[in-house]
């Protein structure tokens, strides 16, 4: 049975709909966690059986003997969020196949939510497993670019120039020297059905993203931008126009990717921002703004043009 | 529905098709595996079954061992019947999702038929796996042959699955000796053995849509405590009661006998060895031998090893005066496991043993009668002398020089 896609019509509606994440958590004041986490449960009806590696998210919404999840939930380890929520979809398969299932003619949706450092770093080859394996989940990436539970450190996905606190400027280091992985790239050659970059800023791209992911049938990859207060350094009201200097600068592009090869960009700003006005707005790029590492922004700018060339030459060639 | 398959009475299994079929008779939901050997064709045998509808389940290959546990933890805790299989290597990459399964209370049935672990890389049984895992705060019952990997499956689902208890279970059998040496075994029909563990019972199950649960919370100084005392209370007074009522129930449907600690000639029995897996029918015959020449001699085997059967250990070998403890693992830098567990379990008895320590067959390397013999030899000198008359800790088998301490 196919379940009916839920209809939105505003803000307002959208963001009261379900409460199956309460907003009584431990996440930092201004983290954008809650927020991905609260659209991406707010865009369907269908019941939710949810996992999370261990991050901010893990430790800030189940601390014993409470919880913020009014919908089944699972926490193993840093690695395994994809695994776990992986074997909740076959025995959700076995039960219907030995006509075991509880509520029969319920729909659950499998999602599992995992950090950067889950996601990019120790939990890549679970998550590939689960891609080439082909379950019927949905994985959300809450990519804040950093360690950000454990107090900073980098991860592939910090970006070159970041300040972290195991790759921190100095006299003779602007920071990270890695560039940030293409994850995106890599989950659409897993084949997957449906890959899609997102920011809870632009809501109205989400949703129709989300919830494309839950109609699709197989593993569906969601990199979603989460601007964190704390580790990027900015105040915590300002979480989402730093959300929008990332799409607007086209440093976080938003764009989905269906079974592999199609490419639509979703979201082209009205006025593109220069990168250094989102670098500038961050304590971590801090150490760029002097004539020592100047030169690092204009290779920023350099560098996120000829990707939105590359988006934009895929998604007309239909590759 | 998954078609019934029709068994001989007496088939001709090795350990690993013993325990394939096993986990077919008892209708798992969820296998999710990854092959390694020697343990690889259980995953195998099981891959054929599904491929020919005698399983209705769900059958994940992973890309890891870790993967594997991490799906059966997820496939557990969505509420249902979840089992596999490993060795060695596999079981070490397993074994932080071990402590999440005990500590989730996930009755889950693993099979480890055991296998060195390297460096140096070697394939072949040893028990170094199973010692590794037996702090993880699983249920470990052993087998010695292929009845019992068959046998001690049903008892592991039935006693896990127990709500009074919610812990998993491994069944060990040793490599390459009992998961590929064929033997006469034993079958019950696929409906026996079905009944014997019965239709699963949910609790805390994920699916049930209208209750949602939260498992794998985070807990500091403030109730991590709390949570691991009650997990080793459930240990401590549920597992064994239910594991006896379990062989009770097993006994009268099937004749056959299991026990917490297994005994051979030990009731006058003035020297015995303590051993596992395999060696324990092995040291059986030569116990039978000496018997002949009028030595009292015993063999003690453990079969459930977690939880610790402490108080039965200390009644059958409270009339012993020299025991020797074989442990097959390499203790790396202190006593054989056997050694200090059954010192534990003497120590506050009256029983004044000379206790001795013999670590053997390391990487599948042999026990050969001859080398009981000698233990039973040494046991002999040290029951007459009243103290040990040899070093403490021995090596048994090994090439060159011989290698003793204490």
């Amino acid at each position: 049975m196919m379940s009916e896609i839920k209809k939105i019509k505003n803000l307002k509606e959208f963001s009261t709909s379900a409460d199956r994440f309460e907003g009584a958590n431990l996440l930092c004041p201004g983290c954008a966690h809650s927020i991905i986490v609260r659209e991406v449960l707010n865009a369907t009806n269908d019941d939710l059986i949810l996992a999370a590696s261990t991050g901010c998210l893990e430790v800030c919404t189940a601390v014993y003997p409470y919880t913020s999840w009014d919908a089944s939930w699972i926490h193993i380890g840093f690695e395994n969020g994809s695994s776990a929520v992986a074997g909740a979809e076959a025995m959700y398969k076995a039960l219907k196949t030995k006509g075991r299932l509880k509520q029969p003619e319920r729909t659950p949706k499998f999602v599992a939510f995992g950090g950067d450092g889950a996601t990019y770093d120790i939990g890549f080859q679970w998550i590939s497993g689960c891609f080439e394996r082909g379950h019927n989940m949905m994985y959300v990436c809450l990519d804040n670019e950093v360690y950000a539970n454990t107090g900073g450190q980098r991860s592939s996905s910090t970006p070159i120039g970041a300040s972290a606190t195991t790759t921190p400027a100095g006299s003779i280091s602007y920071g990270e020297k890695k560039n940030k992985k293409d994850m995106m790239a890599i989950m659409a050659a897993h084949g997957a059905p449906y890959v899609a970059q997102v920011s809870p800023s632009k809501w109205k791209d989400m949703v129709a993203k989300i919830q494309k992911g839950f109609a699709a049938e197989g593993p569906v990859f969601i990199n979603a931008i989460s601007a964190c207060t704390t580790e990027w350094k900015f105040a915590p009201e300002d979480t989402i126009a730093i959300t929008d200097l990332a799409t607007d600068s086209l440093v976080f592009p938003l764009y989905e990717i269906i079974n592999g090869t199609e490419l639509n960009i979703t979201y082209r700003p009205k006025n593109i921002v220069p990168v250094r006005d989102y670098l500038g707005a961050q304590g971590r790029f801090k150490h760029l703004f002097t004539k020592q590492y100047e030169y690092l922004i204009d290779e920023w700018q350099t560098r996120v043009d000829l990707k939105w060339e590359q988006l934009q030459r895929r998604e007309e060639a239909r590759v | 529905m998954a078609d019934t398959m029709e068994l001989r009475d007496i088939e001709v299994w090795d350990g690993n098709m013993a325990a394939s079929h096993a986990l077919r008779q008892v209708q798992v939901d969820v296998v999710a595996a990854y092959p390694i050997t020697p343990s690889t064709p259980i995953v195998e045998n099981y891959a054929g079954f599904a491929a020919n509808a005698y399983v209705d389940g769900e059958f994940v290959m992973t890309e890891s061992e870790h993967g594997a546990m991490s799906c059966c933890i997820g496939a557990s805790a969505a509420g249902g019947r979840v089992a596999t299989a490993t060795s060695s290597q596999g079981f070490a990459l397993m074994v932080e999702t071990l402590y999440s399964a005990s500590g989730m209370r996930l009755p889950i049935i693993l099979n480890v038929v055991n296998r060195a672990i390297g460096a140096p890389l070697n394939v072949n049984g040893d028990h170094s796996d199973m010692y590794m895992g037996r702090d993880s705060g699983w249920i470990q019952l052993d087998a010695y042959n292929p009845q019992h990997a068959y046998d001690l499956n049903f008892i592991a689902f039935k006693v896990a699955e127990d709500h009074d208890v919610r812990l998993p279970a491994m069944v060990h059998q040793d490599g390459f000796m009992t998961s590929h040496t064929a033997q006469g075994v034993h079958t019950m029909t696929d409906e026996q053995g079905f009944n014997f563990v019965g239709e699963f019972k949910p609790m805390n199950d994920m699916l049930d849509l209208d209750h949602p649960v939260t498992h794998g919370v985070q807990t500091e100084e403030d109730w991590h405590f709390e949570h691991k005392a009650r997990q080793q209370h459930a240990l401590m007074t549920a597992v064994i009661p239910k594991i006896e009522a379990a062989f009770d129930a097993f006994e009268a449907l099937t004749g056959r006998r299991y026990n917490l600690v297994e005994t051979h000639q030990m009731d006058d029995a003035e020297m015995a060895v303590i051993c596992m897996g395999t060696s324990v029918e092995t040291a059986m015959e030569v116990v039978n031998e000496l018997r002949a020449n009028g030595i009292k001699a015993g063999v003690v085997g453990i079969r459930v090893f977690r939880p610790w059967p402490m108080e039965q250990l200390a009644a059958v070998l409270k009339d012993v005066k020299a025991i020797g403890t074989l442990d097959r693992s390499s203790p790396h830098g202190t006593m054989g496991m056997l050694f200090n567990e059954i010192s534990g379990s003497l120590f506050n008895t009256d029983t004044k043993a000379v206790l001795t320590n013999y670590i053997y067959g390391l990487g599948g390397r042999d026990l050969t009668k001859a080398h009981l013999v000698g233990i039973f030899n040494d046991l002999k000198a040290n029951m007459d002398a009243g103290k040990p008359t040899t070093p403490l800790q021995q090596y048994i088998g090994l090439r060159g020089p011989k290698l003793s301490f204490f």
